[in-house]
């Protein structure tokens, strides 16, 4: 199963790092990301592969939060089908 | 990878303009609980309802969170309990207080099927139902009536008509205490639909399987902020195009949430409802919508058009997005539940008379509308008449859900609380249909419904 983690918030120093530690510790790998600025928020986008993960998608998802509010940043992770299913035929 | 700026956009209409999925109802035959012991048949009715319905609650929380889109309630509806209990000897509400343990149970907040239809007659099963529908309604929280009582095919059943303005007299009666909320959990129809996902009239039609789960989108303030962002130049080629595509993209997550909850309850899927459904916050409002279009108030000459090009609008974005359509499908226009309905009757620009114009062309009808609680029952019965009548002639669902607030006259606030919202007491017509009413027996079909 893929899900995309969505960043968005002030950029500063160790957002990706503090993220992706959580995604290797969890053992989520990484497949695609970028990053950007919308209306002069930080934006962060990352398409990872949940499948061998060793947390379920609830503490994954709790782990990622947590760290944005430490960050005070927005972290959400959610199925990518949401995304494609609205915005795919 | 999906476009970054789609990715916002869906996170933008969730976190932002209250996008969610406003219900799972999952719909559970109860034909096979029929006993002739009151008792017996409320104990089977319970355990079949807690079994076939006990992951609904937890599944629908995994999507909500695995998705990150939110799903308001999750819901249950049941056979029509007046052919349920037909046969079982003793007190009806003994039913819906087993309905309403059940729902308890389960962690759900409505459950719909304390029903009879009795568009042509009654049978022996519908009066005592529709008897027992006020103290049903008065001694439990969460059981849902409702009664249909004309189709396009049969007519109108005056004598029903004539009944139900009596129930909700009741009803309204014996919840005084509590702004007459007893009369929020009963609708009075025409046409019903046996696929419903929405309360208070969802209800498990007889041609349903034995489970089904329905899904019921929302939405308008998506469709609003994206009328928003169109400004007043467009013309209404461009709204009606824009207000396609978003309806489009909200029945997306609808279909995507009711083919995973099929799919991790092993129940088949039935049909997404594509009604706009507003909610008491703020921004999440049809009339919002139908003023962005260029009213200066919901209410005004041109509302009765601004919703009919909404509520077809709709119906062709969601229709090319889900797979099996049904239910309402098409603007909801509760005043109670939608703050922008409230305030346009606040402010003298919505009335009863404008409501019912507005219900021949979207779905539903005159919906969570408080009066004055001195209303006669007669004139109650001719409210519902008429919304039957525009049902009936125009092959339309249309319904009553009418609250005679005791205690209070026009212009008072009343407050039922939640999702059912709040608001002020509309004035009603003070000219008497009691002898129209009084007449009983049936308004005949129409002759459009003869076409085979």
């Amino acid at each position: 199963m893929r899900a995309v983690i969505t960043v968005i918030g002030t950029d500063r120093v160790g957002i990706i790092a503090g993220v992706s530690a959580i995604l290797a510790d969890a053992n989520v790998n990484i497949l695609d990301i970028t990053q950007t600025t919308m209306q002069g928020l930080f934006t962060m986008i990352m398409l990872v592969d949940i499948s061998k993960s060793n947390i379920d998608f609830e503490h994954l998802s709790s782990r990622l939060s947590a760290k944005g509010d430490q960050l005070d940043l927005k972290i959400r992770v959610q199925h990518e089908d949401i995304f494609k299913s609205m915005h795919e035929i | 990878m999906i476009n970054p700026y789609e990715i916002f956009e869906t996170i933008n209409m969730i976190s932002h303009e209250n996008l969610d999925i406003r219900t799972i109802t999952l719909g559970i035959s109860l034909r096979d609980c029929a006993h002739p012991d009151m008792d017996t048949l409320c104990t089977r009715i319970y355990d079949k309802i807690t079994t076939v319905g006990g992951n609904l609650v937890r599944t629908g929380e995994a999507i909500e969170q695995e998705y990150g889109i939110p799903i308001i309630n999750k819901r249950i509806s049941v056979t029509p309990i007046a052919m349920v209990a037909e046969s079982a000897e003793g007190d009806f509400v003994k039913v819906a207080r087993a309905l309403d343990r059940a729902a308890k149970e389960l962690g759900i907040n409505f459950i719909g099927g304390y029903s009879a239809l009795v568009h042509k007659g009654y049978t022996t099963g519908d009066t005592r139902l529709i008897e027992s529908i006020p103290e049903a309604l008065a001694t439990t929280e969460r059981v849902c009536a409702s009664v249909n009582v004309a189709t396009t095919k049969a007519g109108i059943n005056m004598d029903a008509v004539a009944h139900m303005g009596r129930v909700i007299k009741k009803a309204a009666a014996l919840s005084a205490d509590r702004d007459s909320i007893a009369c929020t959990k009963l609708v009075v129809f025409a046409n019903a639909p046996e696929d419903n996902p929405f309360m208070a009239g969802a209800f498990h039609g007889i041609g349903e399987p034995e489970s089904v789960i329905n899904v019921g989108v929302s939405g308008p303030g998506v469709v609003y902020n994206a009328l928003k962002k169109l400004g007043p130049d467009a013309d209404f080629s461009e709204v009606a195009e824009l207000i396609k595509k978003t309806a489009f993209k909200i029945t997306r997550m609808g279909q995507l949430v009711a083919t995973e909850a099929s799919k991790r309850l092993g129940i088949p899927f039935g049909v997404v409802d594509l009604s706009l459904a507003p909610t008491p916050v703020v921004g999440d409002s049809v009339a919002l919508i139908l003023e962005a279009m260029g009213l200066e108030r919901c209410g005004a000459h041109g509302t009765t058009a601004a919703l009919a090009l909404l509520n077809d609008a709709v119906k062709k974005g969601g229709v090319m997005a889900s797979s099996h359509v049904g239910g309402l499908s098409g603007a909801f226009i509760p005043v109670s539940e939608d703050s922008g309905m409230v305030d346009a009757v606040r402010a003298g620009a919505l009335s009863l008379e404008k409501l019912e114009a507005m219900t021949c062309v979207c779905s539903v009808g005159l919906d969570m509308i408080a009066v004055p609680g001195d209303t006669p029952d007669y004139t109650l019965s001719a409210i519902i008449a008429d919304e039957a009548a525009i049902g009936v002639v125009n092959n339309k669902t249309t319904a009553v859900r009418i609250i005679p607030v005791c205690g209070k006259k026009a212009g008072d606030a009343v407050e039922f609380g939640g999702l059912l919202g709040g608001g002020v007491i509309m004035p009603v017509n003070k000219f008497s249909g009691q002898v129209f009413i009084e007449r009983g027996g049936r308004i005949p079909a129409p002759i459009h419904s003869l076409r085979n």
